[in-house]
């Protein structure tokens, strides 16, 4: 199952695999004590590929932080990046984070489209100069040679008009795989930062399914019984989750209630932002109490405002008219948290 | 005499920025160094780019300035210099001028004597002045979209700069861009050299330095080299060739450093979808090249241009995942083909009531609505000047045009749209008119495309594009000088395009009154629209057919010039508006021709100035003529009537050419006759007889707007 491909004869894929086994071997000499079976059954598991980056840039100085635990539909919305990058305070973090787009899910049969994927978030804040190359050691790391593969870093330019954030930058193309999102942060909430951050956005399904050379992101190896060798693949893990979760955001869902709970977060978000617009602007309030002002709990109403009217769009009830007024909405939250947060920071 | 070389080392800059910034920084540095009197004259200036660098190489740069004199001038002598001595202004003009009082010397101009001095200005070597100016020329790059990305923001630039080489001859020009000192050390290929730096022996060792680090900084030889790799890589497959396609070539020339090619194959299943879906998906997603069997035929094999060069090993690894890619992705659009087919185009119609046209106007359904009123005017006209077509296959071709705008695929290729509609439409048995017309709805794209070949896919063009145009201008969108955000322009081009290069015998009168069907009754918009289709018919004439811009002129406002307009430009077809600039373009190389065209331009100004002054014209016949202008009366009255009947045949070379022999007659009168003469009754003769002249011949075009020499 691991090597289905439609080539004849003596198969590239045996070759694809000796050559990152030899690259996996040169880089990271695997300890004797560690189970064979794990190097027997070559790539990486997809949750070894999750290890092997966060230890690569945790031995660069990255927080490692654990997936945001609201519904996101890209790590960027999690706070360790939106809010991170404003200000001018250094950080360094990675994370995992699973990423809904109600709308990309296939109740499971589509080989190659997830309604929730995973990406590995890492955010280096201000650039190093050698953050190409860090990124190219990052490839190796997870068992690519790259003498043996065709890279490039295609203009590939990221906005998020509802965060009012942008950057430029590329999407990276492995052998004509578009394996990582590589974004030069320049405003967020409508502000330029300074400094910039970088953004890498690892897509860690399809780094597995190239590695690993399988056709079906179901068919990646999620992990292996030390004992055995045994898989686990990902579609025992998640194609449950994919067909119930497109059953509910294609047909099940209520649509009436989802504007229910929409309009209350925003309310509730409104009325927080209402108090810290009054807050910062207040010269006789304390450091002190500014800092206690609950803005991150404000920026999860918003975020679950913008996971409901991603549901909602799924679901097929926001007409194209009402698409940007809605978008809107969630934008003068996200902007209306970044900018109360920039103030904050700065108290 | 030295060699200067400048590299600027950057990440990965955007391929379609690459070529305007090389040509810029190389014109960029030849005016600094003409302007600073440091280019020899027999200087060569090469310029080079990859993705990761931008490089000029000045083969011929001067040391040093060379020095120069120059003069000054000073107070008047008067003031300068009391009895001899000199006074503050001499000490003070002196102190600007760097000299001592004793070096000033009397200069007498034209105004007077004055204080003068000659001072020696030494030239500046160039390593100080490329250190001092080359930076702001650098950073004065234009970038379509630009970043920061060093902390307080200090400049922008489209990718962060990492090295700098600047090198005079042998030796490191001190200056620096964006915080990066320049150096001698430049980089090779990410991959094959690694981050090793190279140091360079001199500036003209650039190019072959950067070879040895597998960095090809040549564009032209990058291109060649791509364009062997190509056709060697085609030739594992008998018969296969593949196809060109410059866009793409230049795309790939400006991604790669080092290029090479590998030739994979996909599954001869995925041939079954649509030629189109297919190589977009190949060009347009993952920049591959598409390759054709000897009749033409899709082949199931591609070409990917790599920025590497790999053993057996790995040309097998990399070509094993590429495919994979491209298998996904048909198989994607395969899945998309299949379940777009389940619901057909006919059971659409409904939806597009969801799928906004504008917001302030609607939706694709009440654009479809309106596309239908139109169309029906169109047809009728069409009709009516015996055009043969299927009227119920246009009818329904139009209803069904925009229903692939619901389908999985156009959303997935949005540049596909209207030929994936026809792609539909033909694969559920709606007729091949109905597919044809359907699929060819948005050619022409651009004024360099083929217009439609179906009448009923003409037909439903020209109504697309007018209902749009004329939306658009009922809610204020009309075009103003650069801002065209919805392409208008380009929509007017299309229907003259497919105006002038069909056989619908259309004109756009025809076209206005089918405007009528759609119109709100505006007056205002429904003028701006046809001042807007005039525009465009100039337009088309001048940069599709490249006719002078005065013969244009002539043409489009041919008949307009006096009261009684015979041919106006909406009444006339397109073709023949044309036929009349060729022949006018051809009438232009006769003398004879070019002395009446000049002899007419007089007759409209001695008209223009008879009416600002209020004379009026009376009647030839109503005097005795002098010779001259009865011969000039003769010969016009013979030959309108023939230049009429040519014109009518559309004989125009023709008739150019016997209006062309009024010649004499014309210069006779103008030589003997005073046209204003005093007498009221004679001028007013002579200003009739000239009139009628004018009126006879300006029917095929406005001489008076031709240029004379």
């Amino acid at each position: 199952m691991l090597i289905s491909i439609n080539l004849p004869g003596k198969s590239d894929a045996a070759l694809l695999i000796k050559s990152v086994l030899s690259s996996i071997e040169r880089e990271f000499p695997v300890p004797t004590t560690e189970s064979t079976a794990a190097l027997q059954s070559s790539a990486l598991t997809f949750q070894e590929l999750l290890f092997r980056l966060q230890s690569f840039w945790a031995d660069r100085g990255c927080v490692l932080q654990q997936p945001y635990d609201v519904e996101v539909g890209a790590g960027t919305m999690a706070p360790e990046t939106f809010l991170r990058v404003l200000g001018p305070k250094p950080y360094r973090v990675g994370y995992a984070q699973p990423s809904r787009r109600p709308a990309d899910g296939r109740y499971g049969e589509n080989p190659n489209r997830l309604f929730k994927h995973t990406q590995f978030q890492l955010i280096l804040k201000p650039p190093p100069v050698n953050v190409q190359e860090l990124y190219l050691q990052s490839l190796e790391a997870i068992g690519i040679d790259l003498s043996k593969h065709d890279l490039k870093f295609e203009e590939d330019n990221w906005e998020w008009p509802a965060g009012g954030a942008w950057g430029v930058g590329w999407q990276v193309m492995l052998d004509g795989l578009e394996i990582t999102q590589f974004t030069y942060f320049q405003q967020c909430g409508g502000m330029d930062l300074d400094p910039i951050c970088a953004e890498l956005t690892y897509g860690l399904e399809r780094i597995a399914a190239f590695l690993q050379d399988v056709d079906s992101i179901y068919e990646i190896v999620w992990a292996r019984d030390p004992e055995t060798g045994a898989p686990v693949t990902y579609g025992e893990v998640r194609l449950a989750e994919e067909l119930q979760f497109s059953v509910y955001n294609f047909e099940e869902a209520d649509v009436a209630k989802l504007w229910e709970h929409f309009n209350l977060f925003e309310a509730e978000a409104k009325a927080l932002l209402g108090k810290a617009d009054g807050l910062f602007a207040s010269e006789t309030a304390t450091a002190g109490e500014k800092q206690r002002f609950p803005l991150l709990a404000t920026y999860e109403l918003a975020l679950k405002c913008s996971n409901l009217f991603n549901v909602l769009d799924a679901r097929g009830a926001i007409s194209v008219t009402e698409r940007v007024g809605v978008i809107g909405r969630i934008r003068a939250l996200a902007v209306g948290v970044a900018r109360a947060y920039a103030a904050q920071q700065a108290a | 005499m030295s060699d200067f070389l400048l590299e600027i080392g950057l990440e990965e800059v955007p391929a379609r920025m690459i070529a305007g910034a090389e040509a810029e920084l190389g014109r960029r540095v030849k005016e600094l160094l003409t302007r600073e009197r440091l280019l020899a004259p027999e200087a060569k200036l090469t310029t080079y780019s990859t993705p990761r660098r931008l490089a000029v190489l000045v083969e011929g740069v001067l040391a040093a300035q060379a020095d120069a004199e120059e003069q000054l001038t000073g107070p008047s002598w008067k003031v300068a210099f009391k009895d001899g001595a000199a006074t503050a202004a001499a000490e003070a003009f002196a102190k600007k001028a760097g000299v001592a009082v004793t070096a000033l010397k009397k200069v007498t101009t034209a105004k007077g004597e004055y204080v003068g001095v000659t001072v020696k200005r030494e030239g500046v070597g160039a390593t100080q002045l490329l250190a001092g100016e080359l930076p702001k020329e650098v950073l004065g790059l234009y970038w379509a979209k630009n970043m920061y990305w060093r902390a307080g923001k200090p400049e922008r630039f489209v990718r962060p700069v990492r090295w700098v080489v600047a090198m005079l001859d042998t030796a490191v020009v001190p200056l620096e861009i964006a915080g990066i000192a320049a150096g001698n050390a430049t980089r090779g290929h990410r991959v094959l050299h690694g981050s090793a730096a190279i140091v360079l022996a001199s500036a003209t060792s650039y190019q072959e330095a950067l070879r040895t680090a597998k960095v090809i900084v040549d564009v032209a030889e990058r291109r060649y080299v791509i364009r062997k790799a190509l056709d060697k890589a085609t030739r594992s497959v008998a018969g296969a060739r593949w196809r060109e396609d410059e866009l793409l070539l230049e795309t790939v020339v400006h991604l790669t450093e080092w290029p090479s090619v590998i030739l994979g194959d996909f599954d001869r299943e995925y041939l079954t979808l649509p030629e189109e879906v297919l190589v977009t998906v190949m060009r347009d997603h993952q920049k591959y090249f598409a390759v054709e069997d000897a009749h033409s035929k899709l082949a199931p094999h591609f070409l990917a241009v790599l920025n590497t060069e790999t053993d057996a090993e790995g040309a097998a690894i990399i070509r094993h995942g590429n495919a994979r890619v491209l298998t996904a992705r048909f198989k994607d659009a395969r899945f998309f083909w299949e379940f777009d087919q389940k619901t057909p185009l006919t059971e659409r119609v409904e939806s597009l009531k969801h799928v906004t046209f504008h917001k302030e106007l609607g939706s694709y359904a009440w654009k479809t609505e309106q596309n239908l009123r139109v169309t029906r005017e169109l047809a009728a006209v069409v009709k009516a000047a015996g055009v043969a077509f299927d009227e119920a296959a246009l009818l329904k071709a139009v209803e069904l045009a925009k229903t692939d705008l619901t389908t999985e695929l156009v959303k997935e290729f949005t540049e596909l749209q209207g030929m994936i509609g026809g792609l539909y439409a033909r694969a559920q048995g709606l007729g091949e008119r109905v597919a044809l017309a359907i699929y060819e709805q948005y050619t022409p794209g651009s004024t360099e495309d083929n217009i439609p070949v179906s009448v009923e896919g003409q037909l439903l063009g020209l109504a697309d594009r007018i209902q749009t145009i004329v939306a658009m201008f009922g809610i204020g969108l009309r075009p103003t000088g650069s801002k065209d955000p919805f392409a208008l322009r380009r929509t007017g081009n299309g229907v003259i395009k497919i105006l002038a290069e069909s056989d619908l015998e259309l004109t756009l009168d025809g076209i206005y009154s089918a405007i009528r069907a759609i119109s709100d009754g505006s007056k205002d918009t429904f003028n701006e629209v046809q001042a807007f289709l005039g525009e465009r018919v100039k337009s088309y004439l001048m940069e599709v057919r490249g006719f002078a811009y005065d013969v244009v002129n002539a043409v489009t406002s041919a008949g307009s010039i006096v009261v009684s307009t015979e041919v106006t430009l909406g009444a006339e077809n397109v073709r023949h508006t044309i036929a009349r600039a060729e022949a006018l373009t051809a009438a232009r190389g006769s003398e004879d021709f070019v002395a009446v065209a000049a002899a007419f331009k007089r007759i409209k100004n001695i008209l223009r100035q008879a009416e600002e002054k209020g004379f009026t014209l009376g009647s030839p016949n109503s005097v005795e003529l002098v010779a001259e202008a009865q011969a000039l009366w003769d010969a016009a009255r013979k030959l309108t009537p023939q230049v009429a009947v040519l014109r009518e045949r559309r004989a125009y070379g023709e008739a150019l050419a016997l209006i062309a022999t009024l010649r004499p007659a014309v210069d006779a009168f103008f030589d003997k006759v005073m046209v204003l003469d005093p007498d009221v009754q004679v001028r007013g003769a002579h200003l009739g007889l000239i009139d009628e002249v004018l009126r006879g011949f300006s029917g095929i075009a406005d001489f008076g707007e031709i240029v004379t020499p």
